[in-house]
Formats: structure tokens, sequence, C-alpha cells
């Protein structure tokens, strides 16, 4: 099953608002005083764990194509992944205009000196350059291949989102190893299909060396 | 219930008291759930009552005190205390409570006693598993159990002391930081050694013995500068010992603070 470019468009939309959602509550939970008694501190929460989760989301999308078949969901990415870079930037705010209120000495000193803020400084500087080079402009520009090779950052950039968050957490690091091992998995499922790519190759270039009698056969991964 | 007159203490802070509801749903009571909302929903966890609080170890008179007995060992006070959390925020509350220093009379400790331990109760069966090693505990030295500021809280706003906030009894050590006080208590040793506490077994290089409130010495992991008091918005700067360094300074004089965080 196929959508039309109509039925895209109204999913796009759909998945849009949903996306917007998670903020829209926060904002009304904080007018409405409901975000408990450290309103700031549930605040900066909530945004950086969103941000986690709008990253891993970002990154099911390749899997959930290749074995649902279903193609066209890579139409969602860009969103999503510009959804992770958003609530990573409010989460930034939070933290600089809320929390600290703008002591920029202050600031300068926790990215300096306090190894979860460096690491979750760290993932949001590389998500800024994906995040600009998110549009069909920068896509022709950098040409695909150096393009995707950029966008792989959000593999470290993953992964350097959870440790931000195992190192900030106190003693119970539950929540912090349920995201890390989301991430590991789907960033092992990416090394799995690299190795089965590569023997594939290796294992046909063969075969095709004897049939094709040296004819080159580009394999291009779809 | 309400717990009645109390006296009045020259220790209490004049600030503005941080609101009961926020006293009250934003705890770290590990034992009823790691975030800090989870202790008020989780209250049904703890029967404060009945409740025996036993003194032992170097002390010449061990015995057990139930709550009604622990009640009238001395006359109730009020005692309004800034309390600064670990984490990098504070409130003002108004704790019920008797001095721990009376307690320990009754006990009567040997000379040999250095230091106290306190001991938390722990049901294993719907209490929090992991995490710490439980039963929780902490310790102080002996000049600092006997300070006049040092007490065993059994109310909070006037009335009876919430499970989440420790009930029926928990020590308040207003110039460390928050975790130094124990929740419901159910033993208190007198000991030669140091104790070993939960937390400097969880982390020796984050939490130690004296976790003493102090702006200039760093938790490894954020700065312990400024604080957030809860329902305000700005940050403000942490005083030494938690603002009560006239009081209990002297207690560390030649130590270095760095050495014994």
């Amino acid at each position: 099953m196929t959508p039309t470019s109509r039925q895209i468009s109204s999913l796009k939309l759909t998945l849009f608002a949903l996306c917007l959602s998670p903020a829209i509550l926060l904002l009304r939970d904080l007018q409405l005083d409901r975000l408990g008694a450290n309103p700031i501190e549930a605040l900066t929460r909530a945004s950086g764990e969103w941000t986690l989760r709008f990253l891993l989301i970002t990154l099911t999308v390749t899997p959930l194509r290749k074995y649902s078949g279903w193609h066209w969901i890579l139409r969602f990415r860009r969103m999503l992944g510009l959804f992770a870079f958003a609530y990573g930037t409010m989460h930034l705010m939070t933290y600089v205009w809320l929390d600290q209120f703008f002591d920029w000495p202050a600031i300068v000193r926790d990215i300096y000196k306090r190894p979860f803020i460096t690491v979750g400084f760290t993932a949001l500087v590389l998500m800024t350059p994906l995040a600009l080079s998110s549009n069909a402009f920068a896509i022709r520009k950098l040409g695909g291949r150096r393009w995707q090779a950029l966008h792989r950052a959000i593999y470290p950039i993953s992964l350097l989102g959870c440790l931000h968050f195992w190192w900030l957490v106190k003693k119970d690091i539950t929540e912090p190893l349920i995201y890390t091992v989301i991430a590991c998995a789907l960033l092992g499922l990416r090394a799995w299909w690299r190795e089965q790519e590569r023997r594939k190759q290796l294992a046909g270039g063969y075969l095709q060396q004897q049939r094709f009698d040296g004819k080159v056969i580009r394999i291009v991964a779809k | 219930g309400n717990l009645g007159p109390l006296a009045r203490n020259p220790f209490s802070s004049q600030e503005e008291l941080t609101s009961r509801k926020a006293i009250t749903t934003y705890n770290n009571f590990y034992e009823l759930g790691t975030d800090k909302a989870d202790p008020a929903q989780n209250t049904h966890r703890l029967k404060p009552s009945p409740w025996t609080l036993r003194i032992e170890g170097l002390v010449n008179k061990p015995r057990s005190f139930s709550l009604d007995e622990l009640l009238k060992i001395a006359p109730l006070e009020e005692r309004i205390y800034r309390m600064r959390c670990v984490e990098g925020w504070s409130m003002v509350i108004p704790w019920v409570g008797i001095p721990l220093a009376a307690l320990l009379k009754q006990a009567d400790p040997q000379g040999s006693a250095k230091y106290v331990e306190f001991i938390s109760h722990y049901d294993k069966a719907t209490m929090t598993h992991g995490v710490l090693d439980w039963p929780y505990n902490e310790g102080l030295r002996l000049d600092e159990a006997r300070h006049p500021l040092t007490i065993l809280a059994v109310g909070l706003y006037g009335e009876t002391l919430p499970v989440q906030n420790g009930a029926p009894v928990r020590l308040v050590v207003p110039w460390k930081y928050g975790f130094k006080g124990a929740k419901s208590l159910v033993t208190i040793r007198l000991t030669e050694k140091q104790p070993l506490t939960a937390w400097m077994k969880a982390g020796p290089s984050e939490y130690g013995f004296y976790s003493n409130v102090n702006p200039e010495v760093d938790h490894p992991r954020w700065s312990q500068a400024t604080e957030r008091r809860i329902g305000e918005f700005g940050k403000r700067k942490t005083l030494m010992f938690n603002g009560y360094g006239e009081q209990v300074a002297s207690m560390y004089s030649g130590m270095d603070l760095r050495r014994f965080f």
C-alpha cells in the first residue's frame, strides 16, 4: 500500500500536530502550575527526554521502512529529525534562560567543568548542521553521498544524548539505561546490515567476476 | 493530627516558609520511589504506627522508645530551618521536633562513643529494591549529633510528620545537605568507628561523611555555589554551612573541608 500524495500531506499534518503536542501540553501544565514544586527542573527534564525520544524515533524510520516495505515513511523522517532539534533547542533554552538566567560565566563554567553538560552541549552543537542541511537545496549542494555521511552524525549524537542523561542522574539509572539499550539496538542493527552487505558484496563480487567476466556491476544500497 | 502548642526556638529562620504542598509533594525518599513525586503517592508502603525507635551501641542504657515516649522526652519545639538539597534546590521548612541531644542523654553514651549511626526502616516487601544498599543509613560525629541545632523531627507545619517526609521520626541537621536527614528511623547506634553511610557506599567520590553545605566544594558533577529556593524563579547564592556557620563552624576548625567533604 502506498498512500497518494494527498494522503501523505494529510498524514504529515497529523504527524506534525502529534509531534508538537508534548510541547503544548508542557506549556499548558506550566500555565496551570501542574509541573510540581520545581517547574523549571520538570521543564528541563521533559524537553531533554523528548529530544532523546525524537532522536530514537528518527532512527527507527529506516528499519521500519526496510522491514515493512513502507518506503513512503521516509518522507516523514526530516520532520522527526527537525523536531528532535526543536526539542533540543527548547531544552538548551530552559537551561540557559530559566535555569541559569543567562549567567554566561556560570554557563561557560558548566560546559567546561561538568562532563554531563559538556556532552549534552556537544550533542546539540552537532545537531545544528544537520538541521541546517535538512532541505533539498543542501542535499543538492552537498551531493547525496556527502549529505548522507554528514547525517550519520545522528549516530554519535544519540549516544551522546544517552550519556548526557546517564551522567546526570544521581543514582537510579533505569531510565537512561532504557534509552541507551534502544539506541544501541537501533545502531547495532545498522552495523549488522552493513556487515551483511559487505559479505554479500564479497560473495557476489566473486561470482559475478566469473559469470560476467569482469564487467562491473555496481551495487547500490537501496 | 495537630501536635498542640509548640515552644519557639531562637534558631528558627525568619524567612518565608516553603508551601506545605511543595514540602509534601517534592521528596527524595527512595524507599518510596526515586521520582520526587513518588513518595507522596506511595505513602501506603510505610506504616508509621505502631513504631519503636531503638537506641543502642556504646550507651549505658540501651532501650527502645515508642513514639509516645519519644514525644515526652522534651517539650516539642517548632524549628524553622533552611534545607539545602545536594541537588541544588532548597526550602524553608517548619519542622516540629526535639533536640537529638535530649534522647542521647537518656541513653547515657559511654566515653568510647565517637559517632552516631542512624538507620532507617526498610521493608523489602513494599519498598524500592536496588539503587542503594538498604536499609538507608547515615552518620554524625557525636558532637554534631549533640549540637543544639540537630533535631529529631516528628512534625511539619504543626502536625504529625507526613509519611513522605520520613514519618514518624527523622533526623534533621540543617547545616548539612538534606540527605543526611535519615527518614523513618528505627535504630540509633553509638559507635567508636565512623559509620559507612549509604551514599558513601553508593558514590565515594561524590558523597563524603561530613556533607556540610559548602558553596566552595563542588559536587563532581555540578556546582554547589548556587541554589534554587523552591517557589522562586532566580537562583540564590548558597551560604557556607547553609547559613548556620556562626553556630557550627567551630566544630570544624582546622579541618580541610575539601578533604573532609
